[in-house]
């Protein structure tokens, strides 16, 4: 597979949350303004290439048995360094996140590509996985804000749009569900795959919860 | 500390701030698991268990060891640590000791290591510099919300597989309407008994 095709990957043809759905709790908490979305987006990206490098790069000394503790142990590292400078630079950025920022952390996607890709590839593979696949996870998370944004309080990225009456239930929580629903649907049109699979499978544990053999919990 | 603001606390976390659907904290397992009942009801024991004890542990972790140390810019790394071992732990604990408790949970504890909501009640203890009795309250009442909340959308969602719906939003679509709804209904509780 090229390197184009792997950044694509993750971009359209796994899009982590529009095809996997996984990593829902920060793009439903974080998408109530485009700006704090872009943030988080970029945020989670971040982390996501830095553990990718990482894990590639010493994914021959880690010996299989204790791989998750060291993955999470790496994330973790890296989360709290985006934490910090971002508490540092950007305070208000850091505060519209709140908990959601430290809790990048268990954001189902990070691990996965860690396991599923990064400890199976070479440095540059695993660099343009995480990089597409955050850029996918952005680029869902910046439509969504966008989305609720523009209908629940008439402005985009803060400027003011005229000539419209916002409708609040947008920015309010049932917004978030309702325009994620209409996301998947559109993309669901669009490529024409229904999604009957629950999100667990995609997870990273989803071996250890779905032992072989087993189809469901 | 009184007994009204107890009771605040709790049925603030338990619907008005509901975990799920107020604030997308633990969506994954939320979506994953409820498309049965007995998958939820399961889940919900495990996830009541586990928070309590989580949300001590890392309680007492923060306030003795972290806050005396100076380590507190360590505290992502060591309360997932925390929270993964103690898991272990549980389960090994469980399977020697309570067969029978461990043949109905035992499952759904790996699924709970990452499961945001456990990480996110630790940080929220911290952050709303709680002691230790508002702490049980709240972790408690979060769960519950949590537990009342996956119940009832899972006894929705048994429904919803044999509703003639258009094509284009049958499967998740539909399911996240759904939870917009629901999240709606939680909605109308805000301001309850003067809570925010």
């Amino acid at each position: 597979m090229s390197l184009i095709k792997i950044l694509l990957n993750g971009i359209f043809t796994e899009n982590p949350i529009l095809m996997l759905m996984i990593g829902l709790c920060p793009t439903l908490a974080c998408s109530g303004d485009a700006g704090s979305a872009l943030g988080m987006g970029l945020a989670a990206t971040f982390v996501l290439v830095c553990s990718n490098l990482l894990v590639s790069m010493i994914r021959r000394i880690v010996p299989s048995e204790i791989r998750i503790p060291v993955f999470i142990v790496i994330i973790a590292t890296f989360v709290t360094i985006t934490d910090y400078t971002m508490q540092a630079y950007f305070p208000q950025l850091a505060t519209s996140l709140g908990v959601f920022l430290p809790l990048i952390v268990v954001n189902c996607i990070i691990l996965a590509r860690a396991e599923a890709f990064a400890y199976r590839n070479n440095l540059i593979r695993s660099f343009f996985d995480g990089l597409g696949m955050g850029l996918g996870f952005t680029l869902a998370i910046v439509l969504l804000g966008i989305m609720r944004e523009t209908i629940g309080a008439g402005t985009i990225f803060g400027y003011p749009l005229n000539h419209f009456e916002p409708a609040a239930i947008m920015i309010l929580p049932p917004g978030a569900f309702i325009g994620i629903g209409i996301l998947i649907s559109i993309w669901q049109i669009i490529t024409k795959k229904k999604k009957e699979v629950s999100p667990c499978h995609n997870c990273a544990l989803a071996k250890i919860c779905y032992p072989e053999g087993k189809g469901e919990l | 500390m009184n007994i009204t603001e107890l009771v605040g606390i709790f049925f603030s976390a338990l619907i008005i701030n509901n975990i799920i659907l107020m604030r997308f904290i633990g969506l994954c397992s939320f979506f994953g698991v409820s498309d049965k009942m007995e998958n939820s009801f399961g889940m919900s024991g495990a996830v009541i268990f586990v928070m309590v004890l989580a949300s001590s542990v890392t309680w007492l972790v923060y306030h003795y060891l972290l806050l005396p140390l100076g380590l507190v810019f360590l505290r992502t790394l060591i309360f997932i640590l925390v929270i993964a071992s103690l898991v272990q732990l549980v389960e090994l604990f469980m399977k020697k000791y309570l067969i029978a408790l461990y043949r109905a949970l035992g499952i759904y504890l790996p699924l709970i290591t990452t499961n945001c909501a456990i990480l996110a009640v630790a940080f929220l203890n911290i952050d709303y510099n709680y002691n230790f009795v508002q702490m049980l309250v709240y972790t408690v009442g979060v769960a519950g919300g949590y537990s009342l909340a996956i119940i009832l959308f899972s006894s929705l969602r048994e429904r919803l597989k044999l509703a003639p719906v258009p094509d284009f939003i049958r499967g998740y679509p539909l399911v996240f309407f759904t939870a917009a709804l629901m999240s709606l209904a939680f909605m109308g509780f805000s301001g309850l008994f003067g809570l925010h």
